[in-house]
């Protein structure tokens, strides 16, 4: 059997819809990978945790919350503490071009603006991950 | 690599646990020398199977029982599935919207898997991720089926109790009974229970069950349930260990366990003959029937000796 490309959605803050991130993981979902939903108001102590007893190859973030860069960060440091280094972590929202090349140099993998098509976002996992298990 | 890796698992590392997990699900090499380490250890979990049509609160029950066993100082382990898209094999599994209550709780352990080509509301590995978790030393493990609405009956084939859900306006007795679902049911919940019109759903599983050759003890088996209030489910979780005790004292347990991997080795067995069917070694077998040399069956058998000649596996 393949292995299956497996990548936890989540919305982390306290802003109110998810539905950016509905849309993103039915479209991951269409692409043929695994995409585990988590909802809405996840910290990232929980997304962190449901990714390591997930075993998912790439987290996804949804954030419009502005507080983007904190929450990223955090992540990434409990990702690392919890032997999870060699997991992407991606997504997207209202996020500053800057903000993004500062994410990506500590350690986050691309991140998409607003109005990104989703087939962009797919083909970027797909790259990551196969280069990742190559 | 494997027995370390087993180790890690009874230990409760949890990291090794989510990749062992994996390795069954993908059948990735030492997935049986993972499994044959594993055997040893399975047993003690009370393997609890909950399905049941879409909506009828599967997730929101079991989250409600973790949180019961939890208050009882059990460990628990959840397994929840849901079906892979037949034509992309993707999958979007959200089960998990409705556990979050124990995601910081390290003595809970939730694990989403997709169906990936399974019928029969659960997936191929299902069994196999039963008995890591068990090695795990998890005493609880609640395993949520598809729900596709039908036939998910082999859940009660891996499950030593299994529970089969209903409530207002979602699962009803007569699709229950069409489907054979009624028929695999140990305990019968209506859940939704804080809904007025839930009495009527218990009372048409009464009468159905009625028809046929209900247990003696049929009134205690027809449970009230409310997920989202709570109501009603310490006694459910009661009733479970009720079962438990009174299969261990019976003998019973021991014997459905000797069943289930009856079943399993058998389903293990068509699981390698089907993979074989899917290279083109067997071309030939298929050519010959093709060309009226032999019969199905006959390819059948030969395919039956190729396959004992050569699967050396991953020999003890
Ligand atoms: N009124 C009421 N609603 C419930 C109860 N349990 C679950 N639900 C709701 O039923 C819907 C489906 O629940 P879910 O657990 O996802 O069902 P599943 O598809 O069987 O897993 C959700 O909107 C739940 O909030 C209950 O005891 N009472
Ligand atoms: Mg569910």
């Amino acid at each position: 059997m393949s292995r299956k490309i497996r990548v936890l959605v989540a919305k982390p803050g306290l802003d109110g819809h998810d539905r950016g991130a509905k849309v993103v993981a039915t479209a991951l979902r269409d692409a043929g990978m695994e995409v585990i939903y988590t909802g809405l108001h996840q910290t990232p102590e929980m997304i962190v945790e449901a990714a390591l007893q997930e075993d998912v190859d790439v987290i996804g973030l949804s954030v419009h919350s502005g507080a983007h860069v904190p929450l990223f960060r955090k992540v990434l440091t409990l990702m690392q503490e919890n032997g999870l280094g060699d997991v992407l972590l991606t997504g997207g929202g209202i996020i500053p071009a800057e903000d993004m090349k500062m994410l990506r140099e500590e350690g986050a993998g691309r991140l998409f603006g607003p109005g990104t098509a989703t087939s962009e976002l797919v083909s970027y996992i797909r790259e990551s991950v196969n280069q990742e298990s190559a | 690599m494997s027995s370390d890796l087993l180790d890690r698992i009874a230990s409760g590392d949890r990291r090794a646990l989510a990749r062992g997990l994996s390795s069954v699900e993908d059948r990735a090499p030492g997935f049986r020398d993972l499994l044959r380490g594993a055997s040893g250890s399975a047993g003690a979990a009370h393997r609890v199977g909950l399905t049941g049509a879409p909506g009828v609160g599967k997730s929101t029950l079991v989250s409600a029982l973790t949180t019961e066993a939890r208050k009882r100082g059990r460990r628990v382990a959840i397994l929840a599935i849901d079906p892979s898209s037949p034509f992309t094999g993707g999958a979007l599994l959200g089960d998990r919207v409705r556990m979050t209550d124990h995601l910081l709780d390290q003595d809970v352990f939730v694990r989403s898997m997709a169906s990936r080509g399974a019928q029969g509301g659960l997936s191929t590995a299902t069994g196999d991720a039963l008995d890591l978790l068990d090695a795990a030393g998890f005493d609880l493990v609640l395993v949520e089926t598809v729900g596709a609405g039908q036939g998910d009956v082999d859940v009660a084939a891996e499950a030593e109790t299994t529970c089969v859900l209903f409530a207002p306006g979602a699962g009803d007795a007569i699709q229950a009974m069409k489907s054979g679902l009624m028929e695999v049911a140990d305990l019968w919940v209506v859940n939704k229970a804080d809904d007025d019109r839930a009495e009527r759903v218990r009372a048409d599983i009464l009468s159905s069950l009625m028809l046929h050759d209900p247990p003696d003890d049929l009134d205690e088996r027809v449970r009230m349930v409310s997920a989202s209030t709570g109501s009603g489910v310490a006694a459910l979780l009661d009733a479970l260990d009720a079962r438990l005790d009174q299969l261990e004292a019976s003998g019973a347990r021991a014997e459905s366990r000797r069943e289930r991997i009856r079943y399993r080795v058998g389903r293990a067995a068509a699981e390698t003959l089907r993979e074989a069917t899917e290279t083109s070694s067997s071309d030939a077998l298929v050519d010959d029937v093709l060309q009226g040399r032999s019969s199905v069956h006959d390819a059948a058998e030969a395919l039956l000796r190729s396959v004992a000649s050569t699967s050396s596996g991953e020999q003890p």
